[in-house]
């Protein structure tokens, strides 16, 4: 059971914490990541829209497959300017 | 370009002061050229400092007009302004800070059919606008003419910012899908504290003036994130993605693409209820609120249901799904995700507020609503 430590920004970080220690199955992906979030807290239903992650301070597929200690950043696109 | 002269040298003797800038520095800054394209909260700095620090000609974009609500952020206007064009009052206010530069005020959008030919006409771009559609246009042009261009973006408390290059990676090497429309909150959406686009927007001038003395380590493949509350940033780091389809492998985007913002898709089934309709249609209907606790000091229908959507779900049986609603929230955002969510919980009579209350605000002046 890998444990990852999640930090989210702006919006996700309202609904989430600043950071927050998740385990997950063997061979879990970034999406599987999501999907655990997402049946915690159910208003993150949507917000993943152009979202991107980022694994230990970089960009990367969402197909990635976590490791233990991977520190993982949700990215969501800012709307204003 | 010749700065010689006791003026100019005053002017900018804190920069001359520099070895990294000096004179070659300066004469470099008053011969360059940068295109901003939004003036408001990002814009604002930006426009600022370049002009302050003497680059030579600065284009500003924008087709909006001052609003009252904008005074809280963009400082460049002034309560006197309301009402007036953005770009207008913008380059005015630039001139009298620095009349040594050229200012060029375009008051238009900026899209697909001008983006190539005006990027063309400047060194570096400086993206401080606030629409996805907007944000795609300004990368494919600047990738397509080669172009420097600084982008940043703001979120309540927070921000991001980079550099793209002309070789990559770009905006959409970042994002390469943009979101759901109506999905992501701007500033008139959720908010934002006042000063972070001044913060966020100081950096992006920053990016520029490097980018244009070619000094420093510039922030390209390099995601800054500002976080205000907690008064730190962070980075994230990222490269030209091979899938691309601007700057990848195998492109096979030739032309800047501006999608007409889709701000109100319809929602299948529910009636969109134009502000104009929304008298009659409370006649057989109730008006559900479902914006934050804290948003109702900015105006409150009488009459109307208030059930915040962050309660919603712990909330829905306070509503009686054999009545009518018309779900509304400030701007026609959350009351769409309200209206998903009730459908799923089986109510059937349901109809949406298209642009919310804010617009409805706009037509009656009886109804203060901020
Ligand atoms: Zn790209």
């Amino acid at each position: 059971m890998p444990k990852v430590r999640v930090l989210a920004f702006a919006r996700l970080r309202e609904l989430l914490g600043e950071s927050r220690e998740v385990a997950l199955a063997e061979g879990a992906t970034l999406r599987d990541l999501w999907s655990s979030l997402l049946a915690a807290e159910p208003r993150l239903q949507g917000l993943e829209s152009g979202m991107r992650f980022a694994c230990n301070q970089r960009l990367c597929a969402d197909e990635r497959t976590l490791h233990e200690g991977d520190e993982i950043a949700l990215l969501p696109p800012f709307g204003g300017g | 370009m010749n700065l010689a002269g006791s003026h100019a040298l005053r002017r900018y003797s804190r920069h001359l002061l520099i070895p990294e800038i000096g004179l070659a520095g300066q004469e470099r800054l008053a011969a360059a050229r940068a295109l901003v394209i939004g003036a408001g909260g990002l814009g604002a700095p930006v426009l600022a400092y370049l002009a302050a620090a003497g680059v030579g000609r600065i284009g500003i974009i924008d087709d909006d007009v001052v609003d009252e609500s904008n005074l809280q952020r963009q400082i460049l206007f002034e309560q006197t302004d309301i009402g007036r064009p953005k770009a207008e009052v913008a380059a005015q206010r630039l001139h009298a800070l620095n009349p040594q530069i050229a200012i060029d005020a375009l008051q238009r959008r900026f899209d697909a059919s001008n983006a190539r030919e005006l990027v063309r006409l400047y060194d570096v771009v400086i993206d401080c606008s606030d629409r996805f559609t907007t944000r795609y246009c300004t990368s494919d042009a600047c990738s397509l003419e080669g172009k420097i261009e600084i982008f940043a973006a703001i979120f309540r408390f927070d921000g991001q910012v980079t550099r793209f290059d002309p070789e990559g990676p770009c905006y959409r090497c970042l994002f390469p899908h943009a979101p759901e429309p109506g999905s992501v909150p701007t500033c008139a959406e959720g908010g934002v504290l006042g000063v972070l686009p001044g913060i966020v927007g100081a950096w992006q001038a920053s990016e520029a003036l490097k980018a244009l003395l070619q000094i420093g380590e510039p922030l390209r493949g390099r995601l800054m994130l500002v976080d205000a509350l907690a008064a730190r940033t962070r980075e994230v780091r990222f490269e030209r993605d091979p899938e691309c389809i601007r700057c990848g492998e195998n492109p096979t985007l030739f032309e800047p693409v501006d999608r007409p913002e889709e701000e109100s898709v319809a929602l299948t089934g529910v009636a969109e209820i134009a502000p104009e309709e929304l008298d009659a249609a409370l006649r057989e209907a109730l008006l559900l609120d479902v914006r934050e606790p804290h948003e109702v000091a900015l105006g409150l229908l009488p009459g109307a249901l208030h059930v915040p959507a962050s309660q919603l779900e712990a909330r829905m049986h306070e509503l009686d799904s054999a009545k009518r609603y018309v779900v509304a929230c400030r701007v026609g955002v959350r009351s769409r995700w309200a209206i998903g969510r009730l459908r799923d919980a089986g109510f059937k009579r349901l109809a949406h507020l298209d642009g919310g209350l804010l617009r409805y605000a706009a037509l009656d002046a009886g109804f203060e609503f901020f």
